[in-house]
């Protein structure tokens, strides 16, 4: 009785997919991917997803430690708050940025008033944008981990005269490590996709904030053809991360 | 270093209230049933926990004085080697055992050498190069105790170290303990968590044992498990121990008979022994009868007192042949009706050579 469901299922997820590689004109492909906006849009995409990734781990592996680890009741609360940008709408979070940091939201005019820094419609808000976005699923993954493993090695490491940071240094991270590669990969999969965030906070600004959902979305109103190359590309982008770097929470392991 | 310790904590309907003194060199044994407060006591010493109220000193230090004092653990100098080894799965064996001495400040090349020193003194040596995952469980308690001892504590905590082991391999690993645990001239002080009178008997000095957070008893090690005072160590404690020189069969008494058993892998032939088997194991006979069939030892002995103990009597004898005195025998309350016993009544006893084992003398 299941399989009538599964794979209508099966087929919701797939189906497109054909679609679009059916569609797609393969004679102008390498044309399409080639034209100096698609190169933009992915070379500028890579820089972004890497450098928020590179934010995500920095800031949510001590994040991920701290409300695994601690045992204060405010930190319950904490953990609600730190999910908020996996259940919120993109777009929500987009313009919840602008009003942080745009030119009329408090930090961003103390910034433009102390510093002369602006962030919104830059490449760093492309960056901040797909962070938030991100992080969450870097913070989920790794605190499921911590949580699993327990701190019976932490104790350990402690009882035989390691401080705090070495047992974080050569304990805590080391143990860590496998479930930090899924949980980055997973994080730069996300921001590699980000759309709604990223349109409200940055804009779409050739080779400074159009990223290549952006640029999809641009195409797809003038040259149908190139919006869908830039899909096919993304897909095999999609599906490179998966083979390359299996993440497990992908793979159904615990 | 001598460990004194003053400690009481509450945890919901939990309660701890313990004193201990363990001179430096000696092996104290805490026993107990599960939940009776064991772990909660090492952690507390280890510093992993804060003692309500309470002091704790080892030699001169004060690790614990409640409120205000409490010492981190990584800087109490107190080695902890609990139930799993627990070896760090991303090191290899040797940084495995490098750990604390690294973490002490000694060089990668300095940690290392002290690392293969400690492998070789627990006969790991040829370990050193392995991943813990390619240990078996008797090797990868090894490798812990050896890591235990490379920060050199002068405590050190055991945490049920046999418990996770199969039985072949507990009494090597407990051979191995013994040894380096009565290495003479060490300053050490050592407390073992056990549930095992065993272990017990072949490690420790001292014992108390602790019932719902409260010490009901302490003493030699000897004396607690063969003549407890209290019926709740008796329970879960009482063994009976008979002293004589060991033999390749069993144990030589002192008055010339043989009890047959196993002798556990440590024990030496020649040297000081003693046959441990628990009253459970031992069968009543009337006087009259001589059991015929397997039992190999029997005696004759005369009951001295009946005492229930949940659902079983223990039956204590007094004088009888050779080492018949002071044994304890579990039975049916149906048993002692149909043999009709009571104090005098004179009896056989049977012990079964496979129930009894032969374990080397404790103490010194």
């Amino acid at each position: 009785m299941l399989w009538i469901p599964a794979g209508l299922a099966l087929a919701l997820v797939v189906l497109p997919v054909v679609g679009l590689l059916a569609r797609t004109d393969y004679a102008r492909l390498p044309e399409l991917l080639t034209s100096g906006a698609s190169l933009n849009a992915l070379r500028l995409s890579l820089v972004t997803a890497v450098l928020s990734t590179v934010l995500c781990v920095l800031l949510g592996v001590p994040l991920a430690v701290v409300l695994a680890r601690s045992r204060s009741r405010g930190v319950r609360v904490l953990r609600a708050v730190v999910l908020l940008p996996l259940v919120l709408p993109p777009v929500v979070g987009g313009l919840a940025l602008l009003f942080l940091l745009g030119r009329n939201g408090f930090l961003g005019y103390l910034l433009d008033v102390t510093a002369g820094v602006r962030i919104p419609f830059t490449t760093t808000a492309v960056v901040i944008a797909q962070t938030f976005v991100a992080m969450p699923f870097l913070v989920v993954s790794l605190e499921g981990a911590l949580r699993g493993a327990g701190d019976r090695y932490e104790r350990v490491a402690a009882t035989l005269g390691a401080r705090p940071w070495t047992v974080f240094r050569r304990v805590t991270v080391p143990l860590l490590l496998p479930a930090l590669g899924s949980g980055a990969v997973l994080s730069f999969a996300r921001a590699l996709g980000e759309f709604g965030a990223t349109i409200t906070f940055a804009g779409s600004l050739e080779g400074v904030t159009r990223t290549l959902p952006l640029e999809v979305y641009n195409q797809a109103e003038a040259d149908v053809d190139s919006a869908v190359a830039l899909a096919l590309l993304l897909i095999v982008v999609a599906v490179v991360v998966i083979a390359v770097a299996r993440p497990r929470a992908l793979e159904g392991r615990p | 270093m001598t460990l004194r310790a003053e400690m009481k904590l509450s945890r919901g309907s939990f309660s701890l209230s313990v004193a201990l003194d363990v001179p430096e060199g000696t092996v104290l044994a805490v026993l107990g049933p599960n939940g009776s407060g064991k772990s909660t006591l090492l952690g507390c010493l280890a510093g992993l926990l804060v003692p309500d109220d309470g002091v704790v000193t080892l030699g001169e230090r004060t690790l614990t004085r409640s409120p205000r004092l409490q010492v981190q653990p990584h800087d109490r100098g107190v080695g902890l080697l609990a139930q799993d080894a627990l070896l760090f799965p991303h090191l290899s064996v040797v940084d495995n055992v490098a750990f604390a001495p690294r973490s002490r400040g000694a060089s990668r090349a300095e940690s290392r050498a002290v690392a293969r020193r400690w492998l070789s003194e627990v006969d790991a040596a040829g370990l050193a190069d392995r991943r813990p995952a390619q240990l078996s469980g008797g090797q990868a308690q090894r490798v812990a105790i050896a890591r235990a001892l490379a920060g050199e504590p002068d405590l050190l905590l055991l945490d049920e170290p046999l418990a996770a082991l199969d039985v072949d391999a507990a009494p090597a690993i407990r051979g191995l303990l013994r040894r380096v645990l009565r290495s003479p001239g060490n300053r050490r002080a050592t407390v073992l968590v056990t549930h095992d009178p065993l272990d017990a008997l072949a490690l420790a000095d001292h014992v108390v044992v602790l019932d719902g957070g409260r010490v009901v008893e302490r003493g030699a090690t000897g004396e607690v498990l063969s003549a407890p005072r209290t019926p709740f160590t008796a329970r879960i404690a009482g063994l009976n121990l008979v002293a004589g020189t060991a033999e390749e069969q069993g144990l030589r008494l002192a008055g010339g008979g043989l009890i047959s058993g196993i002798p556990s892998p440590d024990v030496v032939a020649g040297e000081p022994a003693v046959a441990v088997f628990a009253p459970g194991s031992v069968a009543v006979y009337p006087a009259s009868e001589l059991p015929e069939g397997s039992p190999r030892n029997t005696v004759a002995a005369v009951v001295g007192a009946l005492e229930p103990h949940g659902p079983v009597v223990r039956l204590r004898t007094v004088d009888g042949d050779g080492w018949a005195e002071g044994l304890s025998a579990d039975l049916t309350p149906a048993a002692v009706a149909e043999l009709a016993l009571e104090p005098g009544t004179p009896i056989r006893l049977a012990v079964k050579a496979t129930a009894v084992t032969i374990q080397p003398a404790f103490g010194k």
